[in-house]
């Protein structure tokens, strides 16, 4: 861009995706795989360099850049559903199909979880194929602030704890819920600022102590 | 090794061999494995330059994740110094440049055929197996859409009705390898040609455990600390091999050992099979019944001398 232009559309459809695509991705899915082999674990994303359109953020477009391609439709919420330019940086980097029913989506993307649809709304996969499920990457979290709760399962040495929020009341229970269903179930990914978390559908919510 | 590194010298290809499009699709894999512990997840398994039997799904795997920052090491047969974990270890010092070791604490992955290590793994290390056949009941039946969906209904009744034929057949379970698991409480799930000596050590795991089968197009892992448990009966409880010698050079006991040869007038000796744990304990000072031997001396010489490359 030799000429000074406004945050237009055009400029920001063509916000960069990772400076080093290979060596950046790795790193990234290290993160993503670690957090979702130790469940209630915060991973380190580097997520430098990237300068997504709003409201997508740095993290959840590393994430992004990582796992989607055009194999893997996409559900967005809202807030993202209703930005162009979001919609753009996803189909020009990713190729991803955008779909409009959750139950469609091999990734959901949420930017507003505190409005966040149930989660029996994702696709759950089937007996036999457990893994076609939806996994869900909530934004905009913040880690240690909000009431823990605890986990067990594989993954976990005895019991961890995740303190993330915000999310809708209910959301807990439907995670309950959802590892019910094991090995059916949809998988979330938790995104802060430069930090992950992850629950796969294995870990259980122990009730918490009054 | 020569026919591959001849196609490497030939052209262009992207960091560990394989582009971007397919780690992706991996990956994606790898990440629902770990979600669902002991499922085989369905990908489409690239042709790598290397036969089928050399691990090409471990290979894909260990491709998919691993970083320029990474120390890889590789083993067969518990050896790092065979054909195959040669090759292997020299594929990816080629495509991806990272640093390879023979030491178990010092891998940071390790990819492997047979064995798992003697050394207790860490956290931060991460363990890729090379399946052959990932389906544990397609000895029982070969059609996929059945075995996909007794593992769907948990149904694994063939599966035990087989090991109980053992038992009238030999008066104990005959399986030695590949010996059948059932993770978390619900998968049957087969750890590869792994000697059911090693199967204690996947149970509670603290390394993350990757299986990548490429023939077979299955990707399935076991999450850090998970329950793994060796299928067996009340009356006939899951036993491991006992060897009723120590190693001959080390000393080491309750350890997986191997039987070599010394000369052609019948000598022999048992050796540890991780080479890389037998050769630690003799430099910490242990020494094993074999360990004056001349022909034993020289065998133990021969492998250390092999490993300084
Ligand atoms: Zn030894």
């Amino acid at each position: 861009m030799d000429t000074a232009i406004d945050a237009s559309e055009h400029t920001t459809a063509l916000a960069a995706g990772f400076q080093d695509p290979v060596h950046d991705a790795q790193e990234c899915f290290r993160a993503i795989m670690n957090a979702m082999a130790r469940p209630g674990t915060e991973q380190l994303i580097r997520e430098d360099g990237l300068v997504p359109p709003a409201p997508l953020t740095p993290t959840v477009a590393a994430i992004v850049l990582t796992l989607l391609d055009y194999d893997t439709p996409v559900w967005l919420d809202r807030p993202l559903m209703t930005s162009d330019a979001v919609k753009s940086f996803l189909r020009f980097h990713t190729g991803a199909p955008i779909v409009k029913e959750p139950v469609e989506a091999a990734f959901a993307i949420v930017t507003d979880p505190a409005h966040l649809v149930p989660l029996a709304s994702f696709n759950q996969g089937s007996a036999e194929y457990p893994d076609r499920s939806t996994t869900v990457v909530l934004s905009s979290q913040e880690f240690g602030k909000h009431a823990p709760v605890t986990l067990e399962g594989p993954g976990i040495k005895d019991r961890a704890a995740l303190s993330t929020g915000p999310l809708p009341p209910v959301f807990w229970d439907q995670v309950s819920a959802n590892s019910r269903l094991f090995p059916r179930g949809v998988d979330l990914i938790f995104s802060g600022k430069g930090r992950i978390s992850a629950l796969p559908r294995s870990t259980r919510i122990l009730p918490s102590e009054v | 090794m020569n026919d591959t590194a001849q196609i490497f010298d030939q052209g262009e290809y992207n960091f560990a061999y394989l582009d971007e499009q397919t780690k992706r699709m991996i990956r994606r894999a790898i990440l629902k494995g770990i979600a669902i512990p002991g499922y085989q997840v369905p990908f489409a398994s690239r042709e790598m330059p290397m036969p089928y039997g050399w691990g090409t799904g471990g290979v894909q795997v260990t491709a998919s994740i691993l970083g320029k920052d990474d120390c890889l090491k590789m083993i067969d047969q518990g050896s790092d110094d065979t054909t195959n974990a040669v090759s292997i270890r020299g594929f990816f010092e080629k495509t991806a440049g990272v640093r390879t070791t023979y030491e178990t604490s010092e891998a940071t992955v390790i990819q492997t055929r047979h064995r798992i290590p003697e050394k207790g793994l860490r956290e931060d290390q991460v363990l890729v197996f090379q399946v052959p056949i990932p389906e544990p009941l397609r000895f029982l039946e070969p059609r996929e859409t059945e075995t996909r969906k007794m593992h769907a209904l948990e149904d694994y009744g063939l599966m035990h009705v087989k090991l109980y034929e053992d038992i009238a057949k030999n008066g104990h379970i005959a399986t030695t390898y590949a010996y059948p698991v059932k993770v978390n409480d619900r998968y049957v799930m087969d750890p590869s040609p792994t000697p059911k000596f090693d199967n204690p050590k996947i149970d509670q795991m603290p390394a993350l455990q990757l299986y990548g089968a490429g023939r077979e197009k299955r990707i399935y892992a076991i999450p850090p600390y998970t329950k793994v448990k060796s299928l067996d009966f009340d009356d006939y409880p899951f036993e491991v091999q006992k060897f009723d010698k120590p190693c001959g050079l080390c000393g080491a006991e309750n350890v997986y050992l191997d039987e070599v040869i010394l000369d052609d007038q019948g000598g022999r000796m048992y050796v540890c099979s991780d080479s890389d744990h037998c050769e630690e304990r003799r430099a910490n000072g242990h020494l094993g019944p074999m360990a004056a031997d001349p022909a034993a001396t020289h065998f133990a010489g021969g492998a250390s001398e092999e490993t300084v490359q």
